[in-house]
């Protein structure tokens, strides 16, 4: 590491503190970071990593502090203040824009005269020097999420940034495409770059970085290296206290189907989206099955023709409890026995403005809440508090809206309510995601304890370790595509890595461009 | 069809979708930036009246032109405050606009109803205008039938080929995005609000000092809502409003030119007069059919609210 | 110094219910300016406008009499409102429900059956949902948005009355004015209190303010038109039809228009002419948002749309100015009402 001790640092952050009405998001929190430097910020969800960055990037304005860039005190103003000072950063949820192209977008960030021409010749120069290849007459949205990833730093490096600023930028790759990614840093970090590389994931933040600073609850609980730390030492000072592991009963064998897909394909209605190819699977009661994938692959139309949010044309498509239902809407699909949790949480799963016990409703509503039409409240209102009482969550009483809700706890909410209607099949969507770490094992050990009482549980989800504690069988979405299922203890991260890229034995090779994946 | 009447269709097609063209371009900028303004009926009748006011006034139809265009900004600030800084819904703020402008039109004009002005002279572009068909139809026009074309043209211009205009559009497409990488989305919205506003402001100007010449209460008679529909109908593309414009216009003349044909035909005026009321409700029946278009051409973060807080 | 807004942690349950009258004051406050600068009395233009029209048992059989159709509408534009279906032809609703009402009363001008009014009610209903459908289909059928195709529906309804009282149902001893005959007395509201013109209507409008709660706030329909209306997508996670609740919606909103339409007609109108309603169709969608959507606001919001109808009128006669007055009355309630309600989730903090 590049780190001689006369050299100025390249960032500083003393006593920075962001309040927000409802929450402390960052708390007197000190960072220093050298030239050439790869440091990591780590630290649960809503730690406040992300409201940091967004000060140093000069999105949000601390309330207290001081920054000092390259030795001298600055305020950084807004994004276009700090791409000026030589800081770049690529967001968590790319700040793209889906209809215009490549060039354009990059344009965007790019002060000066408009000059799409030349800005494509510098786009494929340095696309070429870093190994980051994209075409920059392509519309945005035809890009899979690795390709836009690259965009975003492309769009970075062209500004000859001397801080780069990544904000959990593996959770949209495939573990070989972080493997380059990683290449590309350490190329930069080579060349004096310094970057801030913002991430949960430990064993990334070991191979990749030089040092590490952790938060929790927006403080700062320690600086480490983290060459000389383990795994579980480095959770004790994200999380407080030790990782929790789970126990996992063999799956029994000949159990009925619950969730039979067969021959699935659908064409997506939205331009942007991906089109199913003849998906088939099945779920048999009392095992979890795993759909492990890079997002952006097929995940969301899949759910939503299973879920019957979105029916599909021949109802035998899909069967639920040996019932053929792929033309049924959610509801009636509901009926049969099946339950869902969505990804997002707010909006989908949950009505933000209405309360707890008006949620209930939402799904639970045939456990005798109607009556000659009329709504029977309190019946919502005992299913409400007994599902606060049993999942644990914290929240002011069903009376709250789901909106004042944290992640987790809406979260809790949302799995706790399809879980007490006793589910014959229960389908989950990236169910920790956002998720902090106690309330993602409570989630985990619920799912748990669902198999054992025999229900089918099949999880979508874009993290490969959760999938790997949790699920007896996995499959692998590409492009609109299922791969043959494995079971869990059969495979490994290595070969699901090379699957999410479309690449399984007996796959057709893609018909018109590279897989969805980087 | 002998010639001269042809001729005059074309001419008063033409003339009838002029102040369609302009508010609906004025709305379109607007719709790019992410906001939809239902309020262009108040704007162009705030426009009319203020127009025909100063015209009256001051005699001159240029200072008319500007009164529109002042009126219609005002309009569309109180829109922008609204919609943008209270961050009120945004249906809901276009139909109170509209509501409130097409009322205070009224009550301003009210001393106004039973004057008239003089016809403002037309412009006939040398040359051109001599042209056998045509030139009558496309070159012997008022300034402002001119300047629908040029606007056309610039505001194509501006929104595929300046970098304004890239930053314009990306508001709309994504405004968080664009709120990250640096751009300030209210401000930009503000200026496509006010923009708006102007222009349908002119294009009412156009009605009460340029078309008729006078002012009646309630004289821009939907107008307002066709050149809403327009935007739709041009799938938030600028060249093809001028189509649909025309079209309308079309519509708009056709029970002038019955009637005045000498065709006797047995069909109520009214039925003539609902004519583009209909045309309009079929367009978008068929512009809309195809989710698709819809989604890859409009905005993607149309009407909805957007703080730099969250 | 410039203001910011903040976000309160919760919704401010207060502001919720003083957002309203905050709206209400600053339009008072802006209307007497509007005198002031008109070179009124600004004392003397809040007495003749807001006092004037209440000031004995007529004016407020009057006031209740106006209020009538805009509570009508109000209540069934806010059952669409709340699903998010932005029905905003009501005006056109009311018209088509007037025809069909007024149609059967001229059929049957010679009848003596108790059964004329009622059948006109209906009838009237019919019609109003008769072109509400004509958006609802549209929208659900091609995906057509409902607020132009609604709107463009209005001006159609208007040529249609008036090729209606031009033409085929023009009185024909009715000296070529633009009518039909004034209705018999079986097709006319009984009138409640002697000496007013106040009538049966308002029992139809009060009912319809009782039915609407009891929908939307304790019948599983008005749940789930609640649901798509706040979050689409959670409506489409639980299953709930999004066709339904555009139907339901705007077959509601015709229903209530079109009887409000009857009841002007049978009511203080007594026959069809071109002007039928004063705008009550618009007027109704401030009242609703000012009335929260919710029944219990609407009435109370009903009756000060009402009084700024005969604040309209008295200013025409004592102020000399002009009616629309009370248009741009309306218009700056919403406004205000509308900036308002960013206090229920907003708190201001200066910056300097």
């Amino acid at each position: 590491m590049p780190n001689a001790p006369s050299e100025t640092p390249r960032l500083v952050i003393k006593g920075v503190s962001k309040i927000y009405p409802s929450v402390i998001a960052n708390d007197n929190v000190d960072l220093t970071i050298m030239p050439g430097e790869i440091r990591a910020v780590l630290g649960e969800n809503g730690a406040g990593k992300s409201t940091l960055m967004k000060i140093i990037y000069g999105v949000t304005h601390p309330d207290k502090g001081e920054i000092l860039w390259e030795g001298s005190p600055v305020t950084v103003q807004n994004p276009a203040h700090a791409r000026e000072l030589g800081i770049g950063m690529v967001f968590q949820h790319f700040s793209l824009f889906e209809t215009l192209t490549v060039a354009q977008n990059v344009a965007l960030a790019v002060p000066g005269r408009l000059d799409l021409a030349g800005l494509s010749r510098r786009i494929e120069e340095i696309s070429g020097k870093y190994g980051l290849p994209v075409d920059p007459r392509r519309l945005v949205h035809a890009l899979s999420v690795g390709e836009r990833q690259r965009v975003e730093i492309i769009r970075c490096l062209l500004q000859n940034p001397r801080l780069l600023i990544l904000d959990e930028p593996t959770s949209v790759l495939t573990p070989q495409a972080v493997r380059k990614l990683f290449e590309t840093l350490r190329q930069l970090a080579s060349e004096g770059v310094s970057i801030l590389y913002i991430s949960h994931k430990l064993d990334e933040i070991q191979e990749l970085c030089h040092t590490a600073t952790v938060l929790r609850n927006g403080r700062v609980t320690g600086h480490c290296t983290p060459s000389q730390e383990t795994p579980k030492t480095m959770a004790r000072l994200m999380i407080g206290e030790d990782l929790p592991t789970f126990h996992h009963g063999e799956p029994e064998e000949g159990r009925e189907v619950r969730l039979r897909i067969d021959g699935l394909s659908v064409k997506s209605e939205d331009p942007f989206g991906v089109d199913l190819e003849d998906v088939s699977l099945e779920v048999r009661s009392g095992e979890i099955v795993g759909i492990a994938g890079v997002s952006g692959n097929g995940q969301q139309e899949l759910l939503r023709a299973i879920s019957g949010e979105e029916p599909v044309p021949d109802k035998r498509w899909i069967h639920v409890c040996g019932v053929p239902a792929g033309r049924m809407n959610a509801s009636r699909r509901r009926a049969l026995g099946m339950c869902f949790v969505p990804e997002e949480r707010l909006g989908r799963g949950a009505v933000p403005r209405l309360s707890l016990t008006d949620n209930v409703l939402l799904t639970a509503f045939r456990r005798k809440m109607v009556r000659f039409g009329m709504i029977r409240r309190k019946a919502a209102k005992t299913f409400a508090d007994d599902c606060i009482r049993l999942f644990d969550v914290k929240c002011g009483g069903a009376a709250s809206e789901a909106k004042s809700l944290s992640g987790g706890n809406l979260q809790k909410f949302i799995v706790g309510r399809e879980i007490l209607q006793e589910p014959k099949v229960l389908v989950l969507a990236q169910p920790t995601w956002g998720v902090d770490v106690g309330a993602a094992s409570f989630i985990r050990q619920q799912l748990l304890c669902l198999r054992e009482k025999g229900t089918a549980v099949l999880v979508i989800s874009e993290e490969l370790d959760e999938l790997f504690e949790i699920c007896d069988r996995l499959v692998v979405i590409a492009k609109g595509r299922l791969s043959p299922s494995k079971a869990t203890s059969e495979t490994g991260v290595e070969e699901v890595g090379v699957w999410m890229s479309g690449m399984w034995p007996g796959a057709e090779p893609a018909k018109d461009e590279a897989p969805h994946v980087a | 069809m002998q010639p001269s009447l042809l001729s005059a269709i074309l001419f008063a097609t033409i003339v009838a979708g002029t102040p369609l063209i302009i508010a609906a371009v004025g709305e379109l900028v607007t719709e790019k930036s992410g906001v939809l303004n239902l309020g262009t009926e108040g704007i162009m009748s705030m426009g009319a009246v203020a127009a025909f006011a100063v015209t009256v006034h001051t005699g001159s139809p240029v200072l008319g032109i500007l009164a529109g265009m002042t009126a219609g900004m005002a309009m569309g600030l109180v829109f922008a405050v609204a919609a943008l800084t209270f961050m009120a819904n945004q249906v809901a703020s276009g139909l109170a606009l509209s509501i409130f402008g097409v009322g205070l039109s009224a009550f301003i004009g009210k001393p106004y109803e039973s004057q008239a002005l003089p016809s403002v002279a037309t412009w006939n572009v040398p040359g051109l205008h001599k042209l056998p068909l045509v030139g009558h139809a496309f070159f012997e026009h008022q300034g402002l039938v001119y300047f629908s074309w040029a606007l056309l043209a610039a505001v194509a211009w501006f929104l595929y080929r300046s970098r304004l205009g890239l930053v314009l559009r990306a508001v709309g497409e994504a405004p968080v995005a664009a709120h990250s990488v640096g751009y300030n989305v209210v401000r930009i919205r503000y200026m496509a609000v006010l923009f708006g506003g102007a222009m349908a402001g002119v294009a009412g100007a156009f009605l009460s000092v340029f078309h008729t010449p006078l002012w009646v209460e309630g004289m821009v008679a939907g107008r307002g809502w066709i050149a809403l529909a327009l935007v739709v109908f041009a799938t938030w593309r600028p060249a093809r409003v001028m189509v649909g414009a025309y079209l309308f216009g079309g519509c708009m003349i056709t029970q002038m030119f019955v009637q005045g044909s000498g065709m006797h035909l047995n069909i109520p005026s009214q039925f003539l007069s609902a004519l583009p009321y209909a045309a309009t409700i079929i367009v978008l029946v068929i512009i809309s059919h195809n989710k698709a278009t819809i989604r890859l051409n409009s905005p993607a973060s149309l009407g909805q609210p957007f703080s730099p807080e969250a | 110094m410039w203001l910011k807004f903040e976000q309160r942690p919760e919704p401010s349950r207060l502001m919720r219910y003083l957002s309203p009258l905050l709206a209400v004051g600053l339009m008072v406050a802006s209307g007497m300016l509007l005198f002031h600068l008109l070179g009124k009395s600004p004392a003397e233009g809040f007495k003749v406008f807001f006092l004037n029209p209440v000031q004995d048992k007529y004016g407020v059989a009057e006031l209740f009499l106006k209020a009538t159709p805009l509570i009508l509408c109000a209540v069934g534009l806010a059952v669409g409102f709340r699903g998010n279906i932005w029905n905003i032809g009501a005006e056109g609703q009311l018209l088509i429900g007037a025809l069909a009402g007024g149609g059967l009363a001229l059929h049957f001008h010679d009848t003596n059956s108790m059964l004329l009014l009622p059948a006109m009610i209906v009838a009237g209903a019919l019609g109003g949902m008769f072109w509400a459908a004509i958006p609802a289909w549209l929208r659900t059928r091609f995906n057509a948005n409902e607020i132009l195709t609604s709107l463009m529906l209005v001006y159609i309804a208007e040529l249609i009355v008036s090729w209606l009282v031009h033409g085929p149902w023009m009185d024909p001893d009715g000296f070529n004015f633009p009518q039909t005959r004034l209705f018999q007395a079986k097709a006319t509201m009984p009138i409640l209190v002697q000496g007013t013109r106040v009538n049966a209507g308002l029992f139809i409008a009060l009912g319809a303010l009782i039915a609407g709660w009891i929908f939307m706030n304790r019948s599983f329909m008005g749940y789930q038109m609640k649901v798509a209306g706040q979050a689409e997508n959670a409506g489409r996670y639980a299953g709930f039809s999004a066709r339904r609740t555009v139907w339901i919606g705007m077959l509601v909103g015709g229903a209530m228009a079109g009887i409000a339409g009857v009841a002007e007609i049978s009511g203080p109108v007594g026959q069809i002419t071109e002007h039928i309603s004063p705008g009550y169709g618009f007027a109704a969608m401030i009242v609703a948002f000012v009335g929260r959507l919710d029944p219990v606001g609407i009435f109370f919001s009903g009756l000060l749309m009402a009084l700024l109808y005969l604040g309209g009128e008295q200013a025409q006669q004592y102020l000399a100015l002009p009616y629309s007055i009370s248009k741009v009355f309306q218009g700056l309630l919403l406004f205000f009402l509308l900036c308002s309600d960013v206090f229920i989730t907003h708190r201001i903090r200066w910056k300097k």
